[in-house]
């Protein structure tokens, strides 16, 4: 049934940490290598050495500048996919009963065997996480490695998503955000996490946690300013060697 | 939203066939329809073809067709699968009611009553399609309150065209349809006129400052796509070719769609004689009309991913 399967007490998910996100896309490529092989189809690819290649991703990963009134940029990294949201409009708009939130741990996964490809459920989510697969013409998403974390085969260590594992920098946490003792609650609370477009009515369970705030600086025109210092002329043993130079040459 | 060719001949076409339905059913309990066998032949069939032709091509954009049948599961929940529900319910009541008619020559008394069912279901399927699109608040141009009323008022006003052309051409145009048609065409034109103004007002609700929750800390611009080629949710959801031409493609569908049409049934009220080759133009240019309005109802609605991929507003 792709009504709303009532509120899930354990609600699993990601923190995502926009303060130390590098923009690598390591936890992109994992998560491609891991869920072409995992649940369900293979996240094809057309086109993939050509002029005009496409392919099915669940976590894409944007860049952003920042600016604050009257102060400099900042650039910040920024990894999108499911927000495995409480109120998913992704999971109602369906007319077959494909998509669906679990009510053991709110997931929000598609079934592939019923899902028609009709593409509504892609319409009906703000955040971009639903992609076709242009190959077995279904609907793609995070699932949140859901075939890992409850995975006894694996190593405990191993037992979360590909993308958190693979992050270098440790910007992406696993956990129950249902639970407020959880790790990644804290981390929430402390770190003031926020929801990506409140105002949809989505209610994510995936959290975002801000840049932290860097040090207040009026706009500097850097450009220039670089450009007079290269002008000058060194001092000390720099400037004896830059007067030396200037009489040899 | 990208305009699928399919998906703008099952609204236009279905939309088209269930406005003929509606109006047989009102008009024919009321027996204000010509009763000649020809009439009600021709006109049961087109309808019905129409709302067929509508509802196959709706599958034609799908991922798995074989499994379509599964969409009639979800009416608890999704617009799309009530609108499948009510499409394929909406064929009892128009069984019997054009059974009678055709076969019996009768649509009074009890006829009447699967007559007026065959209006009612009708026009719930046209709202239960129209509301597939109003329900999805990622789409504010969607998501208002214009849209019902524009998709019932254009079925209503462009099976009224086509009845009023089956009518002159097998049997005698009704004053009454034809006056009723110039109704809901002059108010499907008001319809879309404030449509357009509505839409063309930017919706602050949702920028780039609340998708990407930076605006906490300055206005945000989109640095580094994530990909470098194309990918489904933008070729799906960042469609912006009708953009340029919008204004023009409007003045399109206003002309085809509703003055000439307008125009070609007043005259018929007026002056007899042509009422067969002016009904039969009014229901072409109406069609060319309807479907360059359908395509710009996909084509300049905007979808909130992209405020993610540069865009400021939607
Ligand atoms: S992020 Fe999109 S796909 Fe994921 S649960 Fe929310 S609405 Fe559905
Ligand atoms: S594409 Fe599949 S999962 Fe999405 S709404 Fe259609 S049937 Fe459901």
């Amino acid at each position: 049934m792709t009504c709303l399967p009532g509120t899930s007490a354990k609600k699993l998910g990601l923190v995502i940490d926009l303060d130390t996100c590098v923009g690598c896309h390591a936890c992109v490529v994992s998560c491609k290598e891991w869920n072409t092989g995992g649940y369900g189809a293979p996240l094809s690819d057309q086109n993939a050495y050509g002029a005009d290649p496409v392919g099915a991703w669940l976590n894409r990963v944007h860049a952003y500048e920042v600016t604050p009134a009257g102060q400099d940029a900042q650039i910040v990294h920024f990894p999108r996919s499911c927000l495995h949201c409480d109120d998913a409009p992704c999971v109602t708009v369906c007319p077959t009963g494909a998509s669906y939130k679990r009510l053991a741990d709110g997931i929000v996964l598609v079934d592939e065997d019923w899902c028609i490809g009709c593409g509504l459920c892609a319409w009906a989510c703000p955040y971009g996480a639903r992609e076709m697969d242009g190959q077995a013409n279904v609907m793609k998403k995070c699932t949140l490695c859901v075939d890992r974390i409850y995975n006894e085969n694996l190593p405990e260590e191993d037992r979360e998503p590909a993308c958190v594992r693979a992050c270098p920098s440790r910007a992406r946490h696993f956990g129950d955000l249902g639970d407020p003792q959880s790790e990644v609650s804290l981390l929430v609370l402390a770190r003031g996490g926020f929801d990506l477009m409140p105002e949809q009515g989505t209610r994510p369970v995936n959290k975002y946690l801000p840049p932290r705030p860097k040090q207040a600086r009026e706009a500097t025109d850097r450009g220039a300013a670089g450009v007079a210092a290269g002008h000058e002329r060194p001092e000390g043993f720099l400037g004896w060697l830059d007067r030396a130079l200037d009489k040899l040459g | 939203m990208r305009p699928a060719y399919s998906i703008v001949l099952f609204t236009t076409a279905s939309g088209a066939g269930y406005g003929m339905l509606a109006w047989l059913g009102i008009l024919g309990a009321a027996g204000l329809l010509p009763m000649a066998p020809p009439f009600g032949l021709a006109a049961f069939a087109l309808a019905v073809a129409l709302v067929g032709t509508g509802l196959i091509a709706s599958t034609f954009h799908l991922g798995h067709r074989e499994r379509a049948w599964r969409a009639f599961s979800q009416w608890r929940s999704s617009w799309l699968s009530r609108e499948g529900v009510a499409a394929v319910a909406t064929f009892v009541p128009v069984a019997l009611y054009g059974g009678g008619w055709v076969l019996l020559g009768r649509t009074q008394g009890p006829w009447a009553v699967a007559g007026l069912a065959t209006a009612g279901m009708a026009l719930l399927t046209v709202y239960c399609t129209s509301m597939i699109y109003g329900s999805l608040k990622t789409v504010p141009a969607w998501h208002n309150g214009w849209v019902s009323p524009a998709y019932l008022i254009l079925s209503l006003a462009s099976g009224g065209v086509l009845l009023s052309a089956v009518a002159a051409l097998t049997a005698e145009a009704p004053p009454e349809l034809t006056r009723l048609t110039l109704l809901a065409l002059a108010a499907g034109l008001a319809v879309k006129a404030g449509y357009w103004r509505h839409i063309d007002r930017p919706d602050d609700a949702s920028t780039a400052e609340t998708a990407t929750g930076l605006g906490r800390i300055g206005a945000v611009r989109a640095l580094l796509s994530p990909h470098t080629a194309d990918n489904w949710v933008l070729r799906e959801m960042g469609y912006r070719v009708a953009r340029r031409h919008a204004g023009t493609l409007r003045r399109i569908a206003v002309i085809l769609g509703f003055a000439l049409p307008l125009a070609a049934l007043g005259v018929t009220l007026a002056v007899a004689g042509f009422t067969g080759a002016l009904t039969f133009a009014a229901a072409v240019s109406l069609g060319a009309g309807f479907a360059v309005e359908r395509w710009l109802f996909f084509a300049e609605a905007r979808h909130v991913v992209t405020l993610f991929y540069g865009e400021q507003r939607t």
